[in-house]
């Protein structure tokens, strides 16, 4: 089951017309980045205060989701980080489509075995199956990028962790020391992919590098523009969120938008296997009945 | 020292010592040289492999040769076709590239096992084992090494690990990298050292043979790698003392490779790698497969070389005892892993420790248990089987089931899926590594690899540490005079003969 493609959301307001036509430069990106943070607390604020179209049809949506709009304060400019990502996954929604699978693999160009954010089927205690999409964890303590002999696997100051695919050797030991199964080997060619608006780099790896390691990125390439995921834009379900802990705000595909610290109290959010002291900056909410360390998984 | 080998020491000696090299002895005795009498017997049996070039040495090596080429147009077709080709998916990112990587790496561990320990506690009747020993180690130690380009999936950059501003000093692998680098040079030392002495030796004879291409360049390689070696005594007491330390000193180097190569699994969260016992399993398992192989490399060399008058029965039942020792001390490390792994029951581990025993890899576990655990122990325990045939037999079914162990240790935790219940033991999502034919033709080809080294090695060195064996020869000699004079046939310690030893130095 697949549903249509949707444009991807801006979370601010959309960029200048030619930004959508040309590839952006390093430069546009950065500034971006910068006002990225301001954009977004202005449309949540916008929100509140005016009520916009986006709040009232997202308030509608879903009955268990606290729709508050961000009220946070505009950081002033200093050294610290304008984000700190992360990600909101409601199981309660996602309904196993896979899409946002989907979507990933043709905006990275990825074979189909490279799962970046793989939907595993999980049956509870009381037989009932729900699903559970998995991306990179993002985790504060990586092990991934602790084990790598030669710094391929790095961690960026916004939080973001990602794979320098020219220098990786393939030992593949960040695959072993994962606890989430993130990280997807490229076994032999990569898939082409046309000239895109990037080189390649760790914020936006197309096409992967053959004999090295690959994994969900965020879409770290198109944050700075003020794009949400490709797999989060994708869901049809609006089961995903990209959210930023620094401006405590979370965005769906409908362009709902939360405050993410009350959001995720609201709703009881969890980590997955925080025992492994991985700090997972992916939040779940469960459904009913739903234990993501103990029930079965497959897929 | 065993009378048997005393009298085999013995009947040697009045035989073949000729005149001239008698005269030579005494003559440089006084030039302050330690009167070793030359052995004129042991002299001819170690240069042996290095003079004679029989059809079945050709053969041999042309053989050999063939099958290390099919692995390395392997390597190529894998290079062409990627890391897939070879068997590998995302769920079994490990697997036999690192099993070998474990099991070549780790019989490289007979030589300090029969080298280093053997001499440290003064077993004398190592010393004819010791050459063919350490060159196994030699040649094994690069053999396993080379296992990291295959298992590379960017094998061209393997460069990086050896450029500094890229180390990341908190990854498990570059320790690996660091500890075996410094092994491979304690091998070499290890290997050079005791071969300074028959350099000289074996300058002498080829200069008494005729003078053709091949003695010239002979001549050339030793005077470059001897030095200036003429075996007085400060020269000896020298080497002694090197030798001696790099004894103690490959001890500790050989423990920490195979510790440090298991942090690599070890080190992570994966149920079944996160083991505490590992570093001790690894060590002990490569002891016990390193032992397998100078078994197996003696065998096949005393009878293509015809030395079985130094390296005798006697020799292959005492390594056979060391050989069920470590294997003992294997299984049991084996059995308290997968016991407390298995009872505990958390998460993953009982899945792990289920699927290995009883699920999908049921076949290679057994295998193991039976092969490297009561096969070797039934052969040596009957006094029919246990003699030169029956402790190699021994030997090639444990290294065939200690490689087995490897990829019985590496594939079930790496194939095992992480989202799963803890309570559905036998969950169907495992992964599955699917051998090619790639690897396998690596494998067997780093398999011929060392029978090949090893055959190229003795073509160029002597077998038998000849220095070493005529020094024990004379000790042997001065024991049993020692005994005569005494009167006491029961076994004397080995203080006795050095102290007779001791005093012919000062003597002279
Ligand atoms: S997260 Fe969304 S797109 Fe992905 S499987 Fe669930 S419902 Fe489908
Ligand atoms: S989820 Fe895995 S790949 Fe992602 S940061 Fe954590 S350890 Fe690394
Ligand atoms: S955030 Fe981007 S890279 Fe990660 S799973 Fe989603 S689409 Fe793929």
């Amino acid at each position: 089951m697949t549903g249509s493609r949707r444009q991807p959301v801006e979370i601010a307001t959309r960029p200048p017309a030619t930004d959508a036509e040309e590839p952006p430069s390093c430069e546009d990106a950065g500034l971006s980045r910068r006002h990225f943070l301001e954009r977004l607390g202005a449309i949540g604020v916008a929100g509140a205060l005016a009520g916009t179209g986006v709040l009232e049809a997202a308030s509608g949506h879903k009955a268990g989701a606290v729709t508050t709009a961000a009220t946070t304060q505009a950081t002033g400019a200093s050294s610290k980080p304008a984000h700190q990502w992360c990600m909101v996954i409601d199981l309660r929604y996602c309904n196993g489509c896979k899409v946002c699978t989907a979507a990933c693999q043709e905006a990275h160009y990825l074979h189909k075995d490279q799962t970046w954010i793989h939907v595993f089927t999980m049956t509870n205690a009381s037989g009932n199956t729900y699903h559970m999409p998995r991306p990179c964890m993002m985790c504060e303590d990586p092990p991934c990028v602790q084990v790598c002999p030669v710094k391929a696997n790095f961690r960026t100051d916004e939080g973001l962790v990602l794979v320098n695919q020219s220098r990786c050797i393939g030992t593949r030991i960040c695959m072993n020391a994962c606890p989430y199964q993130a990280r997807y080997f490229n076994w032999g060619p990569a898939k082409s992919a046309p000239r895109q608006p990037f080189p390649q780099e760790p914020e936006w790896p197309v096409p992967q590098v053959e004999g090295t390691v690959g994994k969900c990125i965020f879409c770290a390439a198109m944050l700075p523009m003020g794009k949400i995921p490709e797999c989060v834009s994708n869901c049809p379900m609006d089961a995903l969120y990209m959210g930023d802990l620094t401006t405590d705000v979370a965005v769906n595909a409908s362009g709902q938008v939360v405050k993410l610290s009350e959001f995720l109290a609201a709703n009881d959010a969890v980590k997955f296997k925080e025992s492994y002291g991985t700090h997972p900056r992916v939040y779940y909410i469960l459904g009913h009945d739903q234990d993501l360390e103990n029930d079965e998984g497959a897929g | 020292m065993t009378r048997e080998q005393v009298d085999t020491m013995e009947t040697g000696t009045s035989t073949t010592m000729t005149s001239r090299t008698l005269e030579k002895s005494i003559g440089t005795a006084y030039d302050g040289v330690d009167p070793v009498p030359p052995r004129e017997d042991i002299r001819e049996a170690a240069m042996r492999p290095v003079l004679e070039t029989g059809k079945w040495w050709w053969t041999a090596v042309i053989t050999l040769g063939v099958v290390v080429l099919a692995g390395i147009v392997a390597w190529v077709m894998q290079l062409r076709d990627g890391l897939g080709s070879a068997g590998y998916n995302n769920q079994a990112f490990w697997a036999i590239y690192e099993a070998d990587l474990v099991a070549f790496i780790g019989v490289t561990y007979g030589g300090a096992v029969v080298s280093a320990v053997l001499r440290l506690t003064k077993a004398r009747w190592r010393a004819p084992l010791t050459r063919i020993a350490e060159a196994t180690a030699l040649v094994t130690l690069p053999i396993g090494m080379m296992f990291i380009v295959p298992h590379l999936g960017e094998s061209p950059r393997i460069w990086e690990l050896v450029w500094p501003p890229y180390w990341n000093l908190s990854s498990p692998i570059l320790w690996d990298f660091f500890a075996v680098s410094t092994y491979l040079l304690a091998t070499v030392v290890f290997f050079y050292l005791p071969l300074i002495p028959d350099l000289k030796i074996t300058l002498e004879r080829l200069s008494a043979g005729p003078d053709n291409l091949k003695t010239r360049t002979y001549k050339k390689l030793y005077t470059i790698i001897g030095g200036n070696w003429t075996g007085s005594i400060p020269q000896r007491r020298v080497l002694h003392g090197a030798l001696g330390l790099i004894s103690i000193m490959i001890i500790p180097m050989a423990v920490s490779v195979h510790s440090v190569l298991s942090f690599a699994f070890s080190s992570s969260s994966r149920a079944g790698y996160l083991e505490t016992i590992f570093p001790v399993l690894f060590v002990v398992g490569a002891l016990y497969s390193g032992v397998a192989l100078v078994i197996v490399v003696a065998a096949a060399f005393r009878k293509g070389y015809r030395l079985e008058r130094y390296i005798t029965e006697k020799h292959f039942v005492r390594m056979g005892f060391i050989l069920i020792a470590l294997g003992a001390a294997y299984l049991y490390l084996t059995f308290t892993e997968y016991l407390v792994d298995g009872y505990s029951g958390t998460i993953g581990n009982a899945s792990w420790v289920y699927q290995t025993i009883l699920g999908r890899y049921w076949i290679p576990f057994w295998f193991f248990v039976v092969g490297a655990g009561l096969l070797p122990l039934v052969i040596l325990a009957f006094r029919r089987t246990r003699n030169v045939k029956g402790v190699a037999t021994a030997s090639v079914i444990v290294l065939l089931a200690m490689w087995v162990k490897r990829l019985v240790i590496v594939i079930p935790p790496a194939t095992e899926p992480l989202v799963k219940s803890p309570l559905n033991v036998a969950s169907a999502n495992w992964g599955t590594f699917h051998f090619t034919w790639i690897p396998i033709t690596i494998t067997l080809a780093a398999t011929a690899a060392i029978p090949l080294l090893l055959l190229v090695v003795f073509k160029f060195f002597p077998i038998l540490p000849v220095a070493d064996m005529e020094e024990m020869a004379a000790e042997a000699e001065g024991l049993e005079e020692d005994l005569s004079t005494l009167g006491v046939m029961a076994a004397a310690g080995d203080n006795t003969s050095d102290n007779r030893k001791e005093r012919k130095h000062a003597n002279v």
